[in-house]
This record gives C-alpha cells, sequence and structure tokens, in this order.
C-alpha cells in the first residue's frame, strides 16, 4: 500500500483570496476563465442565454442556463460561443462531438442528466470510441455537465444519477464535484482535458455555499479527497452523498464513532488508493450511493475493496443506496428513497455493532 | 460546369481505385484475408467522386459503415485501408478499426461510422468549428437511405439549416438498406423533398453519372463556402453487391432491376462521354487502368506482409490522458 500525500481537505482557499460562493457560482466563474483563456472554448445547450435571436428587441440573456450557470456570459462572449440549440440532444450532442474532434472544445449543458439517454448514442459510440477505433487519431476535448439528483419534486425523468453508465463507458471520463470549491477546480480540469468528460451537478449542491480561492485552479481528475479524519470506520461519498456522509459523520461523533469521509471527486477515473488506505486503517466502509442499487457505484468501489482490502475488513462491506424504483414524486416518497444521514448512520451504528 | 483535363483524369482514376479496391477486397475477402465484414461500395463510385472532386484535405467529410468509396474519393491511401481491413499494425487505425471505422484525419477524413446515422452530427459539428473558426471549411455528410428513417438526420439538418452552417447532407440512395427497399421504408419518393421541410435546397441527381454529380456538388459546396448554408444532395444509386461481403442480394432483388442499374455503369458511362466529345482517348483510360490494378495488387502484397499489431495496442489510445491503469482495470 503507497502512502500518497494529499491536499488540506478544506483546500488551498484559507490562506489566498477568495469568497464563500455558491455551486452554480463557481461554474458560472470558470466558465468566464475558461473562455477568457482559450478562444476555442464555446459553450453549449438549451437555454444558456435564452430567448435567442431576439436581440433587435432588446432580449438577451433571459434564462442564462436552466439553473443560471451561464448567466451573464453571453454579453462577453457573444452568441457564436454562448450558442443556445433547439432542443435537440442527439443533434447538438453529435455536433459538439464532431466540433471537438476538428479542433474545438466545447462545453454542453444538458440540462437535466436524465437527458443524456437522449444523446447516448452519439456519447458512447462516436465521443467514447472515436479515438480507439481510428488507432489514436484524433481527440475529444468535449465537457458536458448536466445536473442530477433527487430532489424538489423533479420526480422520475428528471432525478436520476447515472454516474455508473458513464463509468462503464471506456473512453468517456465521469466527474462528481461536491462543492463549489470542486467545482470551479474539477471543471477548470475537465475543460482543458482532451477526453471527454461528463460532470454530475447534484441538484441539491447547486445553492449551496463555500470558500473558492479568486484565482482560477485546477484539481486532478481522478483523485478524491478526504472530507473528515478518523479511526472507527470509512464512509465514502461522491456528488451530494459526500454531503450525507459529512452530516452523519457529524451525528456519529455526537455518540462517540470516530467516522473517515472520503469523497470520491471523479468516478472515471476512480481514485481507488485513497479509498484502500482509509479502509486498511478503518477496517470497516460504508459507500453511500444515491443511484439504485443494481451494478451502480457503490457497488463497483465494494468490488475493489473486497478484491484488493479483503484482509483488512473486520465486517461486511456495506452499501447505502437509493431503491430498485424509478424516482417518485411525492414527499415523503421522495424522502424515503434518498439515502439519509440517519440511514448511513444506522447502518454505520449495525457494523460496528454500536 | 467547367472541368480541367487534370480534374477529368482524377474523376475516372478515383473511380476506376474505388472500383479495383471493392473487387479485390471481395476477393481477398472471399479467401479469408478480412479480419471482419466489408460492405462494398462498387456501383456507387460516381457520388463520392463527383463531390470529393470539389473538397481539399481541409474539409472534412463524414462516412458511413459502406465508406471505402468516401475514403478513397478524400484521397486516403488505398494500402492503408488494405493493411486496416486485413487488420495488419500498418493500417490507418492500426487495425483497431477495420473496413467499418477507416479514418485520416490528415485527409480530412473524419471516420467511417457503424451506427446508421450516427456521423451526420460529427459532419455538422466539424462545419461548426468550420464556422466559430471561419476557416472556410465545409462539412460534407455521405449517409444512405437507410439513415433517412434515423432522428439525427432530421435534427442534423434542423440544426444547419437554423445555424445556416457550411454542410452538404449527401444522401446515397442506393434503393436498400440492407434487404429492407425505400419505398417500403421511406415515406417520400424523393428524399431530397425532405430538404424544404428545413428550409434548405434539396436536388435530386443522377449517382451513376459523375458529371451531374460534380455539378450538383460544385454548386452546393460553393453555397456553403459562400456562407449561405447547407444544400441536400439525394444520389439516385445502386450498389452491385449485396448489404456485406456474405449477403446473397438475390434474396430480396430480382436480376433484371440489377440490369437495368448496370447498364448505366459510372464508368462505361464517363467513358462514353469523354471519347465522344474527345476529352480523353481509350489508350490513356487503359494506362489508368493499368496503373491502378497494379496499385490495388501492391496494397494486397503490403497489407499481407505487414505485421500484425502487438497485443499492448489493445490498451492504448482509449484516453490521452487517464490516471488509472486501463490495462490494470480487469
Amino acid at each position: 500500500m503507497t502512502t500518497t500525500s494529499r491536499p488540506n481537505p478544506l483546500g488551498p482557499g484559507f490562506d489566498v483570496p477568495g469568497s464563500e460562493i455558491r455551486y452554480r457560482e463557481a461554474f458560472n466563474k470558470t466558465l468566464g476563465d475558461e473562455l477568457r483563456r482559450d478562444p476555442d472554448v464555446f459553450v453549449m445547450g438549451e437555454d444558456v442565454a435564452g430567448g435567442a435571436g431576439r436581440e433587435d428587441l432588446g432580449i438577451i440573456d433571459s434564462w442564462g442556463g436552466a439553473f443560471a450557470a451561464t448567466k451573464g456570459l453571453i454579453q462577453e462572449f457573444g452568441a457564436d460561443r454562448i450558442r443556445d440549440t433547439p432542443i435537440s440532444e442527439a443533434g447538438f450532442v453529435g455536433a459538439a462531438i464532431g466540433a471537438a474532434l476538428t479542433g474545438t472544445r466545447p462545453v454542453v449543458d444538458l440540462m437535466y442528466f436524465d437527458f443524456i439517454t437522449v444523446a447516448w448514442d452519439q456519447l458512447l459510440s462516436n465521443a467514447a470510441k472515436n479515438r480507439y477505433m481510428f488507432g489514436g487519431q484524433g481527440k475529444i476535448p468535449l465537457t458536458l455537465f448536466a445536473r442530477s439528483g433527487v430532489a424538489a419534486g423533479y420526480s422520475a425523468q428528471h432525478s436520476q444519477n447515472f454516474y455508473s453508465m458513464v463509468a462503464h463507458i471506456p473512453g468517456l471520463k465521469c466527474i462528481a464535484p461536491s462543492d463549489a470549491y470542486t467545482v470551479r477546480g474539477l471543471l477548470a480540469a475537465a475543460i482543458r482535458d482532451d477526453d471527454p468528460a461528463i460532470i454530475c451537478n447534484h441538484k441539491k449542491l447547486i445553492n449551496m455555499s463555500s470558500f473558492v480561492p479568486d484565482e482560477s485552479y485546477t484539481i486532478e481528475l481522478g483523485k478524491g479527497r478526504y472530507l473528515r479524519r478518523g479511526a472507527d470506520v470509512t464512509l465514502v461519498g461522491m456528488s451530494y452523498t459526500s454531503e450525507v456522509c459529512r452530516l452523519a459523520a457529524e451525528l456519529l461523533a455526537a455518540e462517540g464513532i470516530d467516522a473517515e469521509v472520503v469523497d470520491m471527486l471523479s468516478l472515471s477515473p476512480i481514485d481507488e488508493d485513497i479509498v484502500l488506505e482509509s479502509v486498511v486503517k478503518t477496517n470497516r466502509i460504508v459507500i453511500v450511493d444515491e443511484d439504485t442499487p443494481r451494478c451502480n457505484m457503490a457497488t463497483d468501489i465494494a468490488a475493489i475493496v473486497a478484491d484488493k482490502a479483503f484482509d483488512s475488513l473486520d465486517a461486511p462491506i456495506k452499501r447505502v443506496t437509493g431503491p430498485h424504483t424509478p424516482v417518485p414524486y411525492s414527499k415523503p416518497l421522495e424522502d424515503a428513497f434518498i439515502p439519509s444521514p440517519e440511514d448511513v448512520v444506522a447502518t454505520t451504528k449495525k457494523l460496528l455493532g454500536a | 460546369m467547367e472541368i480541367t483535363p487534370e480534374k477529368l483524369r482524377w474523376l475516372y482514376t478515383t473511380m476506376y481505385r474505388i472500383r479495383r479496391f471493392e473487387e479485390v477486397l471481395l476477393e481477398q475477402t472471399a479467401l479469408g484475408k478480412s479480419m471482419g465484414v466489408a460492405h462494398t461500395s462498387d456501383g456507387e463510385e460516381a457520388g463520392p467522386t463527383g463531390i470529393c472532386a470539389h473538397l481539399t484535405d481541409a474539409d472534412w467529410i463524414g462516412s458511413t459503415h459502406r465508406g471505402h468509396g468516401h475514403c478513397i474519393a478524400k484521397g486516403v491511401d488505398t494500402a492503408g485501408m488494405m493493411a486496416e481491413i486485413f487488420g495488419k499494425y500498418t493500417g490507418l487505425c492500426k487495425g483497431k478499426g477495420g473496413s467499418m471505422h477507416i479514418a485520416d484525419f490528415t485527409k480530412g477524413m473524419l471516420g467511417a461510422n457503424g451506427i446508421v446515422g450516427a456521423g451526420i452530427p460529427l459532419a455538422v459539428g466539424a462545419a461548426l468549428s468550420a464556422k466559430l473558426k471561419g476557416d472556410g471549411s465545409v462539412g460534407v455528410s455521405f449517409f444512405g437511405d437507410g439513415a433517412t428513417g434515423e432522428g439525427t438526420i432530421h435534427e442534423s439538418m434542423n440544426l444547419a439549416s437554423v445555424w445556416k452552417l457550411p454542410v452538404i447532407f449527401v444522401c446515397e440512395n442506393n434503393h436498400y438498406a440492407e434487404s429492407t427497399p425505400v419505398e417500403y421504408a421511406v415515406s417520400v419518393t424523393d428524399i431530397a423533398d425532405r430538404a424544404a421541410s428545413y428550409s434548405m435546397p434539396g436536388v435530386v441527381v443522377d449517382g451513376m453519372d459523375v458529371f451531374a454529380v460534380y455539378d450538383a456538388a460544385g454548386e452546393a459546396i460553393a453555397r456553403a463556402r459562400a456562407g449561405d448554408g447547407p444544400t441536400f444532395i439525394e444520389l439516385k444509386t445502386y450498389r452491385y453487391h449485396g448489404h456485406y461481403h456474405a449477403d446473397d442480394p438475390h434474396t430480396y432483388r430480382l436480376p433484371e432491376e440489377e440490369e437495368l442499374w448496370k447498364a448505366r455503369d459510372p464508368l462505361p458511362n464517363f467513358e462514353r462521354k469523354v471519347i465522344e466529345q474527345d476529352l480523353m482517348d481509350e489508350v490513356e483510360m487503359e494506362r489508368i487502368r493499368n496503373e491502378i490494378d497494379q496499385e490495388i495488387q501492391d496494397a494486397v502484397e503490403f497489407a499481407e506482409e505487414s505485421p500484425l499489431p502487438p497485443i499492448e495496442e489493445l490498451y492504448t489510445d482509449v484516453y490521452v490522458n487517464y490516471s488509472n491503469s486501463v490495462q490494470g482495470l480487469r
């Protein structure tokens, strides 16, 4: 087992100029930085500006993206680079892949992560495979971001977490930032990266704030981080479940249980080392994934631990996930779908025999 | 449209090169030399030749599973193609793509695509790059009648139209999608009629006549380069062989129909015209045919003698950068 030095979990922010900003503002700021930095970068998607083509009526930037991630960018970068698209996901995602293959760096706002299935063949058959099947010719510096996750009554077709579908495909990268600080660093890294990267933004994170340095920075794709150090059990989260794990660790601490929290950040490539390093120390692991339970990321991480750290385990690997159902609408049903901090606490206490 | 003597020779050489490549490939496939399926395009040579006659290496074309003719018309090396189909390391894709995925980025060949209709948005994307960079290049998408039932063609035509992109949509209507006749599967008689729905010119062209294709393509490509947006060209054409090397087309089409199309073969059609108009003579054309016969024979020898890819190639070219070891994940 190699021990690698890891960045301060709070980020480098506390001794550099910066401010508390929301997750969605971190998106906006980073897109502005990258558009300014590289003239080949452009943003496209449904309503990324909004009200397109009505500039002569004084209408511009009416939406700025469905979650305002692109608000204000069209004024600085123009309609060519903040490009509204028709509702035509297979068409414009495919066009973005073609544009990436021929020398530009498109950033696609896909609005909801669920819509990835409408564009799936383009991502699966072209973005993921072109470089390989062409024997290394061409690269696809495409970044695609979309809102995932269960929240606010979006129900069955606007709430899914298809991390594992993306991570399953050789040729695609899957990124899951968990706060504004990691959004800024991972989005910048993905845009500058030469492979197709898909970024999952959980709806519950979008309005949460955290400290973000003013200066642009990148976070290496494929590296996780510790949100909390502890000795008794490892809690593994991704995207919003990293926040769930952090809250669960606080509840456990109040009961005298010292949990370590690993925030995966990237799901493909995946930081096996941080998970193994932690579980070798704590000997117990609970993996929290909001996705449905069959063939999800929690299952994959469990397999890695079973394969590579079996001798370190003092208890079975536990997974806390959504149920094998579509996401329901009504609030009590929706709440019952989502892995909560209390669910994580209950599973952990059972695991520890506490 | 005026054609220079050099261009005239190029048209004949290119059509014959496609014809000979496909014929020899079928022979070699029957001998077990191809490592996979081969979808041949003999009979359809006039289309890619007449279109690509107006393109440079800076222009991009997107292609299909039946893409050998597109590659050759775009200037891709036949020895590299043959080696690719033979699964050799010297192939254009190091033996990792095969017949259905031949690409040559140095020639503006954006890749053959094995999913029907999936390559169309890529050519639109190439045109979007061209527009953003202002470099005057165009994107050409080749696809068959079968692809016109896919959503991607409709989405791509709409995008190209609303963004006024320099794209030429080239529908090679060879009248069969696998074994399914076009009149069964497509709701219109002339697929080019659908261009009107996307506010772009749509023209029906005799895809067996390279001069007709050359004229229509010249107009469409000039329009695209001038910033006037996309054009849809439907080429009425015919594939002489089955859907793929082992398909017997006589299970779904009549010999009489084949004979009607073969009577309009693009090569004799060309030869007759240039001799009538005293533009080229039979001696010159025979010399061209002999040169190409030799070139394709050399391509086969090159492919046969080339090494197979080393097993390490299984794990390369998946990503530009990936922090996990791809090999280590299995």
